[in-house]
């Protein structure tokens, strides 16, 4: 049968739920109105399962499963807020915190951050974990955009946009663990970059401050993130 | 190629081996290597082509006892001479077949050879690895044609069922289960692949195999090729072992000259074929994920599974991915049948495993021994025990994913579920043994070092977990921590174990765990005494002198 006409039945937080047999446990959750905190999800790009902050809890399955690439099965029961999944889902933002540079009054997204939002969400006040505070670069080599490394927490939506919506594949990955870092082209400055084509998709789905449009700074709206979506439709995706 | 002509081959290469006279064997795998075996046998060479006698000087694999390397036999007689020098070729070449030389004689009715039951380490020491002849003789070969021959691909899946085997790679998934999972796939293109990506610190297994006897593996995954009915199959090879790549090109060259790898195996509809791809030196390649990502030429980092490989490997298609061990041990199951297999280890264990046994222990080296043998055993009477006087303290297994295991459990028997027992997993195979000179918070603090450098950063658990994880294990060793740090280090231990994409991140918080649930007691004092017992960490307070 055509997993799209396929209708599942399950349980996420005790809620009756049907779902299509292609939909994952993120896409099912949100139709029913149940929120799942997701941070490297992005809506109109593919998933990674990388940030963990989506971890749900399935009855009879022992491994937390991350609702965004984990396709809804029937009779699943999902849990989505356990006292263990939000005490995981803070002590993930305070590593992030804890990563790189997260200062949010100085922060070119602060109020538009999805990243400071989490956090408050979460009621996170502090930090436990010692700051880690790595002297990490600033490219502001492009003549619109600028990328701050200390505000990356690599959860690789401008890689994915840019390989598969603009086309580009301009930004990568190199580097390994906590020395990971987001590139343009090999590793060189942005603004000397042969493949970006300067279509700021990259900038707009950054949930952080990392990559910023230099005349937004300090406006009330740095980042729009709809095109996504109204993309995809106009594309005739499904997402 | 049919049976035959592979007996006709092992015949003439057993008669012409016979008629060369005395063979003088020179262990050419890493370890004999690294102490010039390689002079060693230029100097044999040169000493046999001088003197009258007829003897033969050859290059073979792994004779197993590394720390008295380099190793020399002599056959017929099977004389083993050990830490032998350039220097003693002379004496050497004139003795073979005479008295053999009483000051360079190694015993090899001690324990170390006695207590080995060997299977996938057969061959090793014994065959030229640059030689196909030499393996057939040995009966190589001889598996994979009664299973092409002989036996459906649904046959071949219920003997390797049968016979118990479990993944070597450490995590022990039954193999005959995989393979069958694979075989039921429905797709025209399925793929192949061996893991030899081993970066377990203080594991050395795999290297020696392919090293040793790379034909053994090549002959598996034909047979695993024929079974789940694949065409192709990746070898990938980490390249820190440029001679099993060597040795492994040879190989494969060899075997598709013979007809035995290629198109139309030895006259059946069945072909196969098998590349070499190398691995660019990260640890988490050989997670099967990020191994696939990385042939497929991508960046090597895991992704969420499932879908598992046998649904959707390589480009997509259904893969069966198994460590080289694995591989190594299908010959001799299709050749001499499940039962013959099973009937060795444990009821849930079967067959051998190769542990490389390393650390503080008097006979480092290469082992194989029937699941089930006590740790006690492989230590003390296999390994020779602790040298120089010294208390033993804890056996590492299972590298960075595994544990210690302290004295009080060395009477339980190796096999996979009882070492998950005791915290620690069977792993690919390490055995790094320590006495009461090493510091357990300096060990954990070390296996979370390789975990942090060898973390892909795709996750965020693993990547940020592993060096908070590391900074507090590093302020424990310097004398830095409060309890609260020690608090911090055990709920990301937890976290960390629990929320991480893949193996390297679900694992890493083991060696911490582990340590801290046998010698709680030494972080314990590094905190709160600001002491360090063996004298490793610098804690600020006088540490004690090594005795």
């Amino acid at each position: 049968m055509n997993p799209a006409a396929e209708v599942k039945t399950l349980v996420i937080d005790e809620m009756d739920v049907s779902a299509r047999a292609d939909q994952t446990i993120l896409e099912a959750a949100r139709d029913a109105g149940a929120w799942i905190p997701t941070l490297c999800h992005l809506d109109g790009v593919g998933d990674i399962g990388a940030c963990r902050m989506c971890l749900v809890e399935v009855k009879g399955s022992n491994r937390l499963l991350p609702a965004c690439v984990t396709r809804v099965e029937e009779g699943m029961a999902v849990t989505t807020h356990s006292e263990r999944l939000v005490k995981y889902r803070r002590m993930i933002l305070e590593l992030l915190f804890a990563e790189r540079n997260h200062v949010c009054a100085v922060c070119v997204a602060n109020g538009a951050c999805e990243l400071q939002t989490l956090a408050q969400l979460h009621g996170l006040d502090h930090v436990q974990f010692p700051y880690r505070f790595p002297a990490l670069p600033v490219d502001g080599s492009h003549e619109r955009f600028s990328m701050d490394h200390n505000r990356c927490v690599l959860c690789t939506r401008c890689v994915r946009v840019c390989g598969e919506v603009e086309g580009a594949h301009t930004w990568d990955l190199m580097g390994r663990g906590v020395h990971s870092r987001v590139i343009t082209d090999l590793s060189q400055p942005w603004g000397t970059s042969e493949t970006c084509t300067s279509c700021g998709k990259c900038v707009q789905v950054c949930p952080t401050g990392a990559l910023f449009e230099k005349n937004k700074v300090g406006t009330k709206l740095p980042k729009s993130r709809d095109f996504l979506m109204h993309l995809s439709v106009m594309r005739g995706g499904d997402r | 190629m049919t049976l035959e002509e592979l007996e006709r081959i092992a015949a003439g290469t057993k008669n012409a081996r016979a008629a060369g006279g005395h063979e003088v064997n020179v262990c050419l795998a890493a370890g004999c290597l690294s102490q010039h075996s390689d002079a060693l046998k230029e100097a044999l060479e040169k000493e046999a082509r001088k003197a009258s006698a007829s003897c033969r000087v050859r290059g073979t694999g792994c004779m197993g006892l590394c720390s008295a390397g380099p190793l020399v036999s002599v056959e017929p007689g099977g004389v083993l001479y050990r830490n032998v020098k350039p220097e003693d070729a002379p004496a050497i070449v004139r003795s073979a077949g005479g008295e053999p030389l009483r000051r360079l004689q190694c015993s090899r009715d001690q324990a170390f050879f006695q207590r080995q039951v060997h299977i996938v380490t057969e061959n090793s020491g014994k065959l030229d690895p640059e030689k196909i002849e030499e393996y057939i003789a040995a009966d190589g070969y001889k598996g994979m044609i009664r299973a092409l021959t002989e036996m459906t691909p649904a046959a071949v899946v219920q003997e390797i069922s049968r016979s118990g085997l479990r993944g070597r790679g450490g995590a022990g998934y039954p193999t005959g289960l995989k393979w069958g999972t694979v075989a039921k796939t429905d797709s025209a293109v399925k793929y192949v692949v061996c893991n030899a990506d081993e970066g377990d610190p203080g594991a050395f297994m795999d290297r020696s195999v392919l090293e040793s006897d790379p034909q053994r593996v090549l002959e598996g995954m034909i047979i695993a090729g024929y079974a789940v009915g694949a065409s192709r199959g990746y070898l990938y090879v980490r390249a820190e072992y440029p001679l099993a790549l060597k040795r492994l090109e040879t190989a494969i060259g060899e075997a598709r000259q013979l007809g035995l790898l290629g198109i139309n195996i030895c006259g059946t509809a069945f072909s196969f074929d098998i590349e070499v791809r190398i691995g660019g030196g990260a640890y988490v390649c050989g997670e099967e994920t990020a191994l696939i990502a990385s042939i497929e030429g991508k960046r090597g980092t895991p992704r969420p599974r499932p879908p598992y490989p046998a649904q959707s490997g390589i480009w997509g298609m259904p893969t069966l991915i198994n460590n080289v061990e694995t591989f190594a041990s299908v010959p001799a199951i299709v050749r001499r049948g499940a039962e013959w297999y099973a009937a060795l280890g444990t009821p849930k264990s079967k067959g051998t495993k190769v542990f490389a046994l390393s650390g503080k222990v008097k006979n480092n080296g290469l082992i194989e021994v029937p699941m089930g043998m006590t740790l006690r055993e492989i230590i003390f009477e296999i390994g020779g025990g602790v040298p120089e006087g010294r208390k033993f303290k804890a056996v590492q297994t299972g590298g960075p994913s595994g544990g210690c295991i302290p004295e009080q459990f060395l009477d339980r028997p190796v096999d996979y579920e009882s070492l998950r027992e005791l915290g620690s997993i069977m792993g690919s195979g390490g055995m790094v043994v320590m006495d009461d000179t090493s510091c357990m918070v300096n060990v954990a603090r070390f296996f979370m070092e390789f975990c942090m450098a060898e973390s892909c950063g795709k996750c965020i658990p693993c990547r940020a977990g592993t060096a908070q994880m590391h900074e507090m294990l590093t302020r424990i060793c310097d004398g830095r921590a409060t309890h609260k740090d020690l608090e911090m280090l055990i709920s990301l231990c937890d976290m960390v174990g629990a929320t991480s994409l893949c193996g390297l991140g679900q694992a890493a918080p083991n060696p911490v765990l582990s340590t801290l649930r046998y010698f709680q007691d030494e972080y314990l004092e590094h905190i709160e005494a600001k002491r360090c017992r063996a004298g490793v960490c610098e804690c600020g307070a006088a540490a004690e002198v090594r005795a």
